[in-house]
């Protein structure tokens, strides 16, 4: 034990090969290419191997971390599969969008000191080179259940009851399944055919997918109800988007990251005119928010061809809530942060096209709940930065159409659907996950949603334990 | 979903088609003031249009559009028998409709291809029991679209062109000044359907008369669902968004200036869009 204590911190972490920046601003293609084999088992070794592994106690879904980065030491990796899969059902997209920082590798002992051990790269590799899953037997129970939505949390839902042999219908809105993954998540992060593979996977299970239908609208929890489902689960993920609420907001250029990762990812607007769906080309583009999706959004403007892409935050760096990965890439291609900056209001010519936004300087106050400290204005220090494409990335709220339709359905006081521990709703046999109900989370969150709401639909259906 | 054309008719030729659409699970549940969200190939727009018609029996809805861009153009291409690739809904919250006992009265205005969108609301109204008088206006008597069929069930159906080749010579907002001046306050509400000026004028026509005034936005939209935001319009001072809050708003708080500006958010990549189709169709649909 103490040799390998040694070997695993002496080891250095292993760095993700990636794309050169200057070279992958200018295409779509996946940034961090992933780790070769002796890379992985490299990076294997480093694992402690921990009697009681806190890595475990970070991850949502309790995934056995120890035991996987084992057999990828042995050089097992479909046992290593296995191993996750008994946890999580998407793998290949949590080893690339979890915010492993702030959960497995974040508790990891080696991280005290030194580097932690790159755990979800390590999933991804797993993820990536296991064989195809021998897919057992399937009995089909007769029973049936519709998932609304076709997102993280729905598609770990209808994976898990199709496996038990329950007849699962997907009902997913757009024209193309897959959710966040699909519409909000850009390509060079998690290429579209990693997200294909698993719907492929579902349908290869006898999942029917149907698209173009919208929850609430084409079809109601009461219609499927009344059609013979057996049980519903509701997946449909976020809404509407928050905007600033300062004046302007309404110019042409103010986009929200919705919309503008929407058009680009689902629209495929960087391919316009070969597609129809247009995009605004920003030469000076601005950000405002430090998550995930704001990231996603300036690194789509620099791939769009913009000249600058500028984030602009109330906070510093260090309060960022975006993962540390996606921040150094972002600021590796070319990405500037404006911190300590609040928008006033956004500044436009006589055709109200956007030219410009008036910020106010900041600083750091007193830590809020949150435990950030408080960002206050400082007062007669106003700028404005020249900008002719503005994308707000500040998150969104739920959305209304499913709720509005649903009656019986009830709701948190924030106006998301309320479960209980099983994922039940307020009305029998419903049951709820994701952003519907956490309000916006992780890919990983929705997904253990999913997964909750299935083991508590087949304990209903004596179908498990 | 793919969904079939199952009757095409050229109302203006190499302008405005209706389009009679095999959709029984819209149908069952749309309501006048829904629309759909249409995407006619694989490399298509999304584009939102609302549903002139519905006919549950059959399971049919009707769509009319006015050839404008790339997207309106394809479906224009589209022949009876072909189907459109995505077609899904029905979406919008639904027209709030009221009963009002005699002597009240409602007028649905149409302008442009909004007269189709406004007789599913006139029909709405009708059914409810509501006495409707139709306004419906175009440049001249070729391009007066939906008079035959409003004039199937609405009480009084009223006619402008701005030519005088049929009805009044004139706008339509003529006729509606004309009623609620003859009228004495029997108007209960105006519904006004079509290009922002039209509803934007008939709206400030009304607000002087003191009559509730409803007006279907045709804002941008990328899915239709809530999510994106690109519909948003600023009405009595607030953000709402036509795809859930909407289509239909108090026409006297809705901010038109800002909802024209909003709809030319695309004017330049529009017309490259048209360019390049131009150029490239015969190519796409060998594709």
């Amino acid at each position: 034990m103490s040799q390998e204590v040694t070997r695993g911190a002496k080891i250095p972490r292993h760095d993700m090969p990636c794309q050169a920046p200057e070279e992958r601003i200018r295409n779509f293609n996946e940034v961090a290419l992933g780790y070769t084999a002796e890379m992985a088992r490299e990076e294997a070794t480093r694992c402690l191997q921990c009697k009681k592994p806190l890595c475990r106690t970070g991850c949502p879904v309790d995934i056995a971390i120890p035991d996987f980065i084992a057999e990828v030491v042995k050089g097992d990796i479909d046992e290593a599969s296995r191993i996750i899969h008994a946890s999580s059902s998407l793998p290949a997209v949590c080893g690339r969008v979890c915010p492993q920082e702030k959960q497995c590798e974040g508790r990891c002992i080696l991280g005290k000191k030194g580097q932690p051990v790159a755990i979800g790269r390590l999933e991804r590799y797993v993820a990536d080179h296991a064989s195809a899953e021998k897919m057992p037997e399937i009995k089909k129970t007769g029973r049936r259940v519709a998932c609304i939505g076709s997102g993280p949390s729905s598609v770990t839902c209808a994976g898990y009851l199709a496996r038990l042999g329950v007849d699962v219908t997907m009902f997913e809105g757009l024209h193309e399944a897959g959710g966040v993954l699909i519409y909000g998540i850009p390509a060079f992060r998690l290429p579209k055919d990693v997200v294909a593979h698993e719907l492929d996977g579902l349908r290869s299970m006898g999942v029917d997918i149907r698209l173009n239908h919208v929850g609430g609208r084409t079809v109601t929890v009461d219609s499927l109800l009344k059609e013979g489902y057996d049980a519903v689960f509701i997946g449909v993920g976020a809404g509407l988007p928050h905007f600033l609420g300062v004046p302007g907001e309404n110019c042409i250029g103010v986009f929200s990251a919705n919309e503008y990762l929407t058009r680009v990812n689902l629209g495929r607007a960087h391919s316009f005119p070969d597609y129809d769906t247009p995009v605004a080309p920003g030469r000076h583009v601005t950000v405002f928010g430090a998550g995930n999706v704001a990231m996603d959004a300036a690194r789509t403007a620099l791939r769009l061809g913009a000249e600058s892409v500028h984030i602009v935050y109330r906070r510093t760096r260090a309060e960022m809530p975006a993962r540390g990965e996606e921040i150094e890439h972002a600021l590796e291609e070319g990405v500037k942060l404006l911190e300590l900056s609040a928008p006033v209001r956004f500044l436009y010519d006589e055709e109200n096209h956007l030219t410009g936004v008036e910020l106010q300087r900041m600083e750091l106050g007193e830590p809020d709940a949150s435990g950030r400290r408080r960002p206050r204005p400082v007062e007669g220090q106003n700028f404005v930065q020249e900008t002719d494409l503005a994308i707000v990335a500040l998150g969104t709220r739920s959305n209304p159409l499913m709720l509005d339709c649903t009656p019986g359905l009830k709701l948190t006081e924030k106006g998301y659907i309320a479960v209980d521990e099983n994922g039940e709703t307020s009305i029998p046999n419903v049951y709820a996950g994701g952003d519907i109900v956490t309000g916006a989370a992780t890919v990983i969150l929705a997904m253990g949603a999913g997964r909750r709401a299935a083991q508590s639909i087949a304990r209903k259906m004596g179908l498990e334990q | 979903m793919p969904t079939k054309i199952l009757h095409k008719e050229k109302l203006i030729p190499g302008r405005t088609s209706k389009l009679v659409l095999d959709a029984p699970q819209i149908a069952a549940t749309a309501r006048p003031g829904h629309f759909v969200i249409l995407r006619v190939d694989e490399r298509g727009e999304r584009f939102p249009l609302t549903i002139a018609d519905t006919d549950k029996e059959h399971g049919t809805i009707t769509i009319v559009y006015l050839v404008l861009g790339r997207s309106t153009q394809m479906l224009e291409e589209l022949e009876e028998g072909q189907e459109i690739l995505d077609v899904c809904g029905p979406l919008g919250r639904a027209t709030c409709i009221e009963t009002f006992a005699a002597p009240k009265k409602v007028i649905c205005v149409g302008g442009g291809t909004g007269v189709a969108a406004m007789h599913h609301i006139a029909k709405g109204h009708h059914e409810a029991g509501n006495y409707v008088i139709a306004c419906i206006g175009a440049r001249n008597k070729d391009l007066l679209l939906f008079e035959k069929e409003l004039s199937l069930f609405c009480d009084e159906v009223l006619v402008s062109t701005d030519d005088g080749s049929a009805g009044r010579q004139g706008i339509v907002t003529d006729l509606v000044r004309d009623r609620l001046d003859s009228e004495g306050g029997n108007i209960a509400e105006v519904v006004a359907v079509g290009p922002v000026p039209m509803m934007q004028a008939v709206a400030d026509l009304t607000r002087g008369y003191n009559v509730p005034t409803t007006v279907s936005l045709n804002s941008l939209m990328v899915d239709g669902l809530g999510m994106c935001g690109a519909c948003r319009v600023t009405v009595g001072g607030q953000m709402k968004f036509t795809c859930v809050d909407g289509p239909e708003f108090d026409g006297h708080q809705v901010d038109f200036a800002e909802l024209r500006s909003r709809l030319g958010s695309f004017r330049t990549q529009e017309a490259q869009a048209r360019e390049h189709h131009r150029c490239n169709c015969f190519e796409r649909k060998e594709a």
